[in-house]
């Protein structure tokens, strides 16, 4: 169904880290949702579009305008690390 | 390995200057304190949808109509998902299967007039990343990261060319060239240095007559054409090497290091890319009106490849001329200006020639100097009736950067006009008589000295004859002719 | 009978006749709130309520809504009120600026007095997923007031609120509403603007109202329609939504929905949506049987298209910005430690779940297939309403079950939302109304409709209303 290299895979895609417990636990449970999930890859959806938007709007564009938009202090009032100015993010290797 | 041919294409990353970021009504900006410019929308807060900037879409259908691009009936937006500190959503919204602008060509020119056709596989509209700054952080000490997201959300239009590239100077030429077209459609700054153009090559090599493709590798951001044509060589020359030796190329990314002319392998450790695309719930399908795209087809102004061919063509320029003057919209407007007045090639000579090499040194463009189109052409006229020697227009034309005076005003101020014929031949009979062995010389048929005769004429009168005048005169006195 | 008895259409028309001040309504309510018997708010604005409150008993004219207390999802973002959508994720954060929405409701003069308890991320049919805490169901505190939008539909039937703003994605307002035996209503895709909510399945996501009665849900809808320049998937409202006057259903052709009426619904369900069916036939409305074969596809179509667009729609969370986040030397740490403690189990399963299904290699089976499906369900409805003006069947198929009785299975709670799946995949108006008991306990009507229909929905809602005369007082409510 769904085995452990590809929870791995899928978690590090997501950007979630599990511990093993918790990675046995969804294998499980992802490999239940997706018994119940299959009976859409039995049906017969030969000729039929898919479905994006159940409206049909189109071109709903903006105006080149500037609008105000946030102090230098708003925008950074709810980050937890800011360095002059700017959000702060740890070493990236 | 003479048998092996590179294959090359390219993505090219367009800023467009629009006055507002792709899907929030922030002014982008490039110099400003850090984070001045964002909104809850570019900051990706919790809630927040993204709302379509209407004139990038005009601008990437002005793009597509100059490629010749066919333009989607109805495109799409997509979610292309990856996690960085620079995209705030870790998504980038961008365009996959329908995007606005599909197949197309271009056609740059070779210097020797041939032309060079490159297929244009698409052009599509998406936002750009934020300002990450590696070091600086403080949490984690030197090496932490910090971002500015001023600029973040600014609309790109990526444009992704067919593998039809054949060298690195084809791809040079092709690039440039493009840049150059894009300037005159007014969409972007298209500045390499500050990033507002941005190139990746994906570079192959395959033995000639193949049909099929070899392995490629992605030639990332360089910051100038001269690097990037340097870089495509380098690759190049590494991919011929490993295969030579028996070695299979890997497909990866691929960094050129402009000091050393190495290539460097970026990022290897990382896990392959799933970007999981699927189409934006939050945006609604783009459908041009047609007739909107026949106004933008009409409005489109003349394209600086076709514009070539008819400086060349139809006001008698050479190739290198014709390039020269279409380098900027600007220049081609004082151009033409000028060439409505007087002779076109000599406008183009001096604009190009004298105009811009003295206006270098103050840094200015032809168009925002005291030099007006219309002084340009006066120059030309005084110099077509021979009122001035070319040495003399040199110093004229310094006058006038000057003063912003016309150039029969600074003619008249520093008494640069042409010598009177008289007096030109009596001075240069005086310097025959003072130089006998000089004289003896060229009797011998010793040309090369005809050089310090006009040296020795130039010296005396200020450069006030012309040089081709000067000679005439020395034959005449030195041998009678 | 106290003020907080009132519908919220009587507290309008007590402070249109000067009998009481919008600071009294405020502070009434802001009395029950402070007790929460169920346990249904996250935060309490009690100082900005009031504040408010003056300001519009200063007013020369009153606003259309008057002045009364308005409970808000925390799902919803609010200017510097405390906005976490029930997620550890968000603990503590104050947005920078107010859903359009809420900001349309308070200019009418609603009074935001608090945030409600819910899934964490919307995601959840009993409110147990709420990082925080259970809200607990105000006619059995041993059961849940379903979910997602469970602290509004309890707060709104404990009458701490007279009324209330939820989300619905597969069914989070009327679900709710059934389970606490109130009115709830999903509006058609693009009635209402979603900036300021925060996004679960942005094809899907909808706000809507709680109220006690039809009229009230009605009034409080009126103010939010239309089209929003910040939300390009907002739509131009084609005509006023007007309060419901009908007494009669004359004329109308409802379809039951054979599917939604058989294996897996409660009997005891069953049989009071069938009483209320007969009451609207003696209104003088048509009953006929309708099937919409794709239907029970819905449930797996849903669960793999809402996750999908979750797991995009959460990937923004990682303690940089805003929210707290894990302490951390690399960045790749930063990522999954942050997102790996603070979400909850449900939304981990379902960012996995979505996830996996646009994963290469998965997407065309999982992805492009639901979206195929979609088509499927949005042409049955279509079909459905050539010969019907209105689906009805259950809004859920249980009545409220216990506090802990699903939590162990997942699937087992995603069957909570059988029955309103498929209007949400249609993007079509559905409301829930009560429309009896079963073991003591409230039973949901569902009454959906074609897009735009919501005029003769809630109609029909309101006629019914009257003649099922429900009585929304929960048994044993502290006055």
């Amino acid at each position: 169904m769904i085995d452990d290299t590809t929870v791995r895979h899928v978690a590090r895609l997501a950007r979630l880290r599990l511990d093993d417990a918790e990675e046995q636990v969804m294998r499980e449970e992802l490999s239940g949702i997706l018994e119940h999930i299959d009976a859409i890859r039995a049906m017969d959806l030969d000729g039929v579009p898919p479905t994006t938007h159940v409206i049909e709007l189109e071109n709903v564009l903006r105006a080149d305008e500037p609008r105000p938009g946030l102090s230098q202090e708003d925008a950074l009032r709810e980050a937890r690390a800011v360095v002059d100015g700017s959000f702060e993010v740890p070493r990236m290797d | 390995m003479s048998d092996l041919e590179p294959v090359i294409g390219v993505e090219i990353h367009v800023q467009l200057s629009t006055r507002t970021k792709m899907f929030c009504g922030c002014a982008p900006s490039f110099g400003d304190a850090p984070n001045t410019h964002t909104c809850p929308v570019c900051l990706a807060h919790p809630g927040v949808l993204p709302v379509v900037n209407g004139e990038a879409v005009r601008r990437a259908l002005i793009i597509g109509l100059a490629l010749g691009c066919e333009i989607a009936p109805r495109s799409i937006f997509h979610r292309k998902n990856y996690f960085y500190p620079d995209l705030p959503k870790a998504y980038q919204i961008s365009q996959f299967d329908i995007p606005i602008c599909g197949r197309g060509e271009f056609t740059a020119i070779r210097e020797d007039g041939s032309e060079l056709k490159v297929g244009i596989t698409r052009a599509h509209l998406e936002e750009d990343a934020a300002k990450l700054t590696h070091g600086g952080g403080r949490r984690a000490g030197a090496d932490g990261s910090v971002v500015d997201f001023n600029r973040g959300g600014t609309p790109l239009v990526e444009i992704v060319t067919e593998p039809d590239l054949r060298s690195a100077a084809d791809t040079a030429i092709f690039l440039r060239q493009l840049r150059q077209t894009l300037l005159f459609l007014g969409v972007s700054d298209c500045s390499m240095e500050e990033g507002s153009m941005r190139a990746d090559a994906n570079v192959s090599v395959r033995p000639v007559g193949s049909q099929t493709l070899g392995v490629k590798t992605e030639l990332k951001n360089m910051n100038s054409f001269r690097f990037l044509e340097r870089g495509v060589e380098a690759e190049i020359a590494r991919q011929r090497e490993i295969i030579a030796s028996g070695g299979h190329v890997q497909q990866e990314t691929v960094h050129y290091e402009p000091d050393t002319g190495h290539i460097t392998s970026l990022r290897s450790k990382e896990e392959s890319h799933d970007y999981r695309y699927f189409p934006e719930p939050d945006l609604v399908p783009v459908a041009p009106d047609p007739a909107w795209v026949e106004q933008l087809r009409t409005e489109q102004p003349e394209l600086p490849i076709p514009l070539r061919r008819r400086l060349v063509d139809e006001m008698g320029l050479t190739q290198e001329d014709a390039e020269v003057i279409t380098g900027s919209p600007e220049l081609v407007a004082y151009f033409m200006e000028a060439a409505g007045l007087a002779d076109p090639k000599s406008c183009a000579n001096w604009i190009r020639g004298e105009l811009r090499a003295q206006l270098r040194e103050l840094g200015q463009e032809p168009w925002e100097s005291n030099v007006t189109p219309a002084h340009v052409a006066a120059l030309v006229g005084l110099l077509a009736e021979g009122t001035v020697s070319v040495p003399a227009a040199k110093e004229v034309l310094a006058g006038v950067i000057e003063t912003g005076d016309d150039p029969a005003t600074v003619v008249e101020a520093r008494g640069l006009g042409q010598m009177d014929a008289g007096d030109l031949s009596a001075i240069i009979a005086e310097i025959v008589n003072a130089n006998p062995d000089q004289a003896q010389q060229l009797r011998d048929g010793k040309d090369k000295v005809m050089g310090f005769f006009v040296g020795q004429t130039m010296k005396r009168t200020g450069g006030r004859a012309e040089p081709q005048a000067v000679q005439a005169l020395v034959r005449a006195a030195v041998l009678g002719e | 009978m106290g003020l907080r008895d009132l519908t919220a259409t009587e507290q309008i028309a007590e402070l249109a006749a000067g009998r009481v001040s919008s600071l009294e309504l405020v502070d009434a309510h802001l009395d029950a709130i402070a007790r929460d018997d169920v346990e249904a708010f996250l935060a309490v604005d009690a100082e900005g309520a009031r504040a408010r409150a003056r300001e519009i008993d200063a007013l020369p004219e009153r606003p259309p809504l008057g002045g009364i207390p308005l409970g808000v999802k925390d799902a919803l973002s609010t200017r510097d009120i405390v906005t976490t959508s029930g997620s550890k994720m968000l603990e503590g954060f104050r947005p920078v600026y107010t859903a359009t929405c809420v900001a349309r409701l308070e200019q009418a003069g609603a009074v935001v007095v608090g945030k409600t308890n819910m899934d964490e991320f919307a995601m959840g049919s009993s409110t147990e997923n709420s990082a925080y805490k259970n809200t607990l169901n105000p006619w059995d505190h041993d059961r849940v007031p379903g979910g997602s939008s469970g602290g509004s539909a309890a707060a709104v039937s404990a009458r701490e609120v007279p009324w209330s703003l939820g989300s619905d994605t597969g069914g989070s307002i009327r679900q709710p509403a059934a389970l606490c035996g109130i009115v709830g209503m999903k509006p058609t895709y693009g009635a209402i603007s979603r900036y300021g909510l925060i996004a679960f399945a942005s094809s899907l996501d909808q706000v809507g109202p709680f109220a006690r009665t039809v009229a009230d849900a009605a009034l409080l809808l009126k103010h939010m329609v239309g089209r929003d320049p910040m939300d390009s998937t907002s739509l131009e409202w084609p005509a006023p939504i007007d309060v419901p006057m009908a007494t009669d259903l004359a004329g109308l052709r409802i379809g039951v929905v054979e599917e939604l009426m058989g294996e897996g619904i409660d009997p005891g369900v069953k049989a009071a949506v069938e009483v209320a069916l007969v009451k609207a036939e003696a209104l003088g409305a048509t009953i006929v049987p309708v099937n919409l074969p794709t239907a029970l596809s819905g449930l797996a179509t849903y669960y793999v298209l809402a996750p999908a667009e979750c797991s995009a729609n959460l990937s923004r969370f990682d303690g940089i910005r805003y929210g707290p986040s894990a302490e951390a030397d690399n960045l790749l740490d930063q990522y999954e430690v942050t997102r790996g403690r603070l979400f909850g189990p449900e939304v981990k399963r379902r960012i996995m779940l979505g996830t996996f299904a646009l994963a290469s290699g998965y997407y065309d089976q999982y992805y492009g297939r639901a979206q195929r499906v979609r088509t499927l369900i949005v042409r049955e409805f279509a079909q459905a309403f050539e010969g019907v003006d209105v689906l009805a069947s259950p809004t859920s198929p249980t009545v409220a079950f216990p506090i802990g009785d699903r939590t162990a299975d997942p699937y087992a709670m995603y069957l909570a939302d059988v029955c309103t799946i498929p209007a949400s995949l249609a993007g079509l108006p559905a409301i829930s109304i009560p429309c009896g008991l079963s073991d003591g306990l409230p039973v949901g009507l569902q009454l959906a409709g074609p897009a735009f229909s919501e005029n003769r929905l809630l109609d029909t809602a309101h006629a019914l209303e009257q003649v099922i005369a429900f009585d929304t007082r929960p048994p044993g409510l502290a006055t």
